[in-house]
């Protein structure tokens, strides 16, 4: 229980007789996206007046702390090797939930358990699929991805504006820190989740077995582990984790509408990748998704700064992002394999 | 061909024996099912007339809307053959029709045959350019291919908005407008795709090349060893896939007249790989049904189609096609057709399926299914 990281090695290469340097191995791609993050806001720093404040770094969290959410899920479902598509969808039928089950004039904490529900509900019967029927966790989650945004536009084609007074506090409500720096509600949770996250994943016997999964999956079944229920509570966890980020952008936008968060999965899987989570399942940080999400975030902020620049450039410079952290990835796991 | 490939031929079952086994069946029952449930409620819908040497008629709507899908799907039965997926075909299809608008917009007559055929031709060397992209991260860096595609799915749409830069092309070329809207009896968009669908089937089942498309998917290794090019043929796939992407989205700019970087072809990378998939194809590589594809790229855009007569918003459709796509994986997958099979005629089974296991030792090997329905083809190899 006590000596979780060190155990953990030996759970992966068994399928060699290769042993990888123990730490610097694991933890050079977090490093690097750390490196990276420091350098585009260094580079920020030199060419913008103004960039190097307290704000503009808060900015980072409060304008992903959805993202930052998402990209937590992401990262359980991908280090047991699977992936989840249907995280956009399930963001933007959260805010469709809540805006009109507000409407309706529900209490806000009914409505918020509701989305929970609705969320967790939806990633636990995607699990079950995927575990019980053996299907691809890529098809299936494409499937709720189809399903979660088609019931977006059974509820209502159009934007619902949200004015319940919880959720316009929860929006307007500021906390300052020290140096004049203030930060949302939002950033909090976010922060609170990513934490909760990597203690699950690192001082629990559940995330050992999600790592194990990742390493390989036959071999974590014939050790005895739970696979079936770790498997099925990962999607869970991610469902979760998007209604929970559909809560956050629904406060962030004040409204639900079935076209919120389109490709926003891309996006949570680019800040998984560019945080050295291995898309192959088993090697992974939450930490370094955390990273992943300021990365893509200050590339944004840049662009914005510059002025000059079109918001397309935005994708082509995640894209260019993707590409070098997979290849690096590859170099790297090649090198030692 | 295809559909006996998938069924068990050793025993020679007879006709029923063989359809009942054929992956095709769930699919062309839906079709057919989908069709005369439309047809029952509005006679119309089945109807076709002949009109100033056009067919008109929603049976040839579909054919003309499904014609980028099926193209598109025709690719990625390809590269899902290899245990690969393409995502970035979509907005491969988006730079396409960037592309050939602002070309034909750029030159000196826009409304020339000249200027359509220098933007397509310019639009399609840059998909062959992209597809050898996608080709070198799959195939040489030997990048997951999911991961190496997401690349360019999230880059293209950005290439795209930088080609249109971030407007709404329009172009008023007749010949270019024949592509996507234009008729010879049938429409030519649909002819376009049915051809390359033929040809692929010449080439590939009439030729080795299917066989080694579908040896390279059970194992890339193997199959190198056995003396085959395999990165060749990943490579190969790729860059079909993405010359069918720029083909489709000439398609949809040419029915509109115009080039959406946003719009055009979102989504589409998803239809396909449904299409593929509902067609029996199985994502794990390996195996392929050409025939499959064509029969779930027509229930896609049928099912598209039925909700828009059914007067349902149609942002709906996404509901039904969630439906569709997890009672066919359900109809397919190999631990519910076990089930299934040893329910109604238990003695079959032992001859049918090679060795079941005890079900204790389900949970045991999670990914046991999958190889073991690989070993069919893989059999094959050995004997040819």
């Amino acid at each position: 229980m006590t000596t979780t990281v060190p155990t953990r090695p030996d759970t992966l290469p068994e399928q060699s007789s290769r042993r990888r340097p123990v730490v610097p191995g694991r933890v050079l791609p977090v490093v690097s996206t750390f490196v990276l993050f420091v350098l585009l806001f260094g580079v920020g720093s030199v060419r913008y007046e103004g960039f190097t404040s307290g704000q503009v770094f808060a900015n980072l969290f409060i304008d992903n702390a959805f993202l930052i959410v998402l990209a937590v899920g992401m990262t359980f479902v991908i280090l047991t090797g699977g992936i989840d598509l249907s995280v956009g969808a399930v963001v933007a039928l959260s805010t469709m939930v809540a805006a009109a089950t507000l409407r309706a004039g529900l209490p806000a904490p009914v409505v918020i358990l509701l989305v929970l529900a609705v969320g967790t509900g939806l990633g636990v019967v995607m699990g079950l699929v995927i575990h019980h029927f053996e299907l691809q966790p890529f098809i299936v989650t494409l499937a709720g991805m189809f399903l979660a945004r088609g019931l977006c536009f059974v509820i209502g084609v159009e934007s619902i504006s949200i004015k319940d007074p919880f959720f316009r506090a929860l929006a307007t409500g500021t906390i300052d820190l020290p140096g004049g720096v203030t930060i949302t509600w939002s950033v909090v949770i976010a922060l609170v989740i990513v934490a909760v996250a990597a203690w699950v994943l690192h001082r629990t016997r559940f995330g050992r077995t999600i790592y194990a999964i990742g390493g390989s999956e036959s071999s974590a079944t014939l050790m005895g582990l739970p696979v079936a229920r770790v498997k099925v509570m990962a999607y869970a966890i991610s469902g979760l984790c998007a209604s929970i980020a559909g809560l956050l952008f629904s406060v962030y936008m004040l409204s639900g509408y079935g076209l919120h968060a389109v490709g926003m999965e891309l996006d949570a899987i680019a800040s998984v990748v560019i945080g050295g989570t291995l898309l192959s399942g088993g090697v992974g940080y939450v930490l370094g998704s955390l990273l992943g999400v300021l990365v893509l975030g200050v590339i944004q902020t840049l662009i914005s700064f510059q002025g000059t620049l079109s918001s397309w450039w935005t994708k082509i410079a995640i894209g260019t992002l993707l590409l070098l952290f997979i290849v690096m990835q590859r170099l790297f796991t090649r090198r030692n394999a | 061909m295809t559909s006996a490939q998938a069924a068990p031929t050793t025993h020679g079952p007879g006709l029923l024996e063989r359809a009942r086994g054929s992956r095709l069946l769930w699919p062309l029952v839906a079709l057919v099912a989908l069709v005369l449930a439309n047809a029952v409620r509005n006679p119309g819908f089945v109807e076709v007339r002949l009109q100033d040497g056009h067919l008109y008629g929603s049976l040839v709507d579909i054919l003309k809307n499904g014609a980028p899908t099926l193209l598109i799907a025709l690719g990625m039965t390809l590269v899902i053959a290899t245990r690969g997926i393409d995502l970035s075909v979509g907005a491969v299809a988006a730079i396409s029709g960037a592309v050939a608008c602002t070309t034909i917009l750029g030159s000196a007559d826009p409304t020339s045959p000249a200027a359509a055929l220098k933007g397509i031709a310019l639009a399609l060397v840059l998909c062959l350019v992209l597809g050898l992209w996608n080709g070198f991260l799959v195939a040489l860096l030997g990048i997951q291919p999911i991961i190496a595609t997401l690349v360019l799915m999230t880059a293209g749409r950005g290439i795209a908005m930088l080609v249109t830069d971030g407007q709404i092309i329009t172009v008023r070329n007749d010949f270019f407008a024949e592509i996507g809207a234009g008729f010879l009896l049938f429409p030519i968009s649909i002819l376009i795709a049915l051809a390359a669908l033929a040809a692929v089937a010449l080439v590939t089942r009439r030729t080795a090349l299917g066989l080694l498309i579908e040896s390279v998917g059970i194992n890339p290794e193997a199959s190198r060893l056995a003396g085959l090019r395999s990165r060749t043929i990943i490579w190969t796939v790729y860059v079909f896939a993405a010359l069918c992407a720029g083909v489709a989205g000439l398609m949809i700019s040419s029915n509109v007249s115009a080039a959406d970087a946003n719009n055009a072809g979102l989504w589409i990378e998803m239809d396909a790989i449904l299409a593929v998939v509902i067609g029996g194809s199985s994502l794990a590589g390996g195996k392929y049904s050409l025939s499959g594809t064509l029969v779930g790229a027509l229930i896609i855009q049928t099912l598209t189609t039925t909700v828009y007569s059914m007067g349902i918003a149609p942002e709906v459709t996404l509901v039904f096609k969630a439906v569709v796509v997890i009672a066919v994986c359900l109809l397919q997958a190999p631990k519910v057709r076990e089930r299934f099979t040893r329910r109604r005629r238990p003695p079959a089974t032992a001859e049918t399926t090679p060795p079941t296991r005890p079900r204790a030792s389900d949970a045991t090997f999670g990914t046991e299914p999958v190889a073991h329905d690989a070993t069919a083809p893989k059999q094959k190899v050995a004997q040819s």
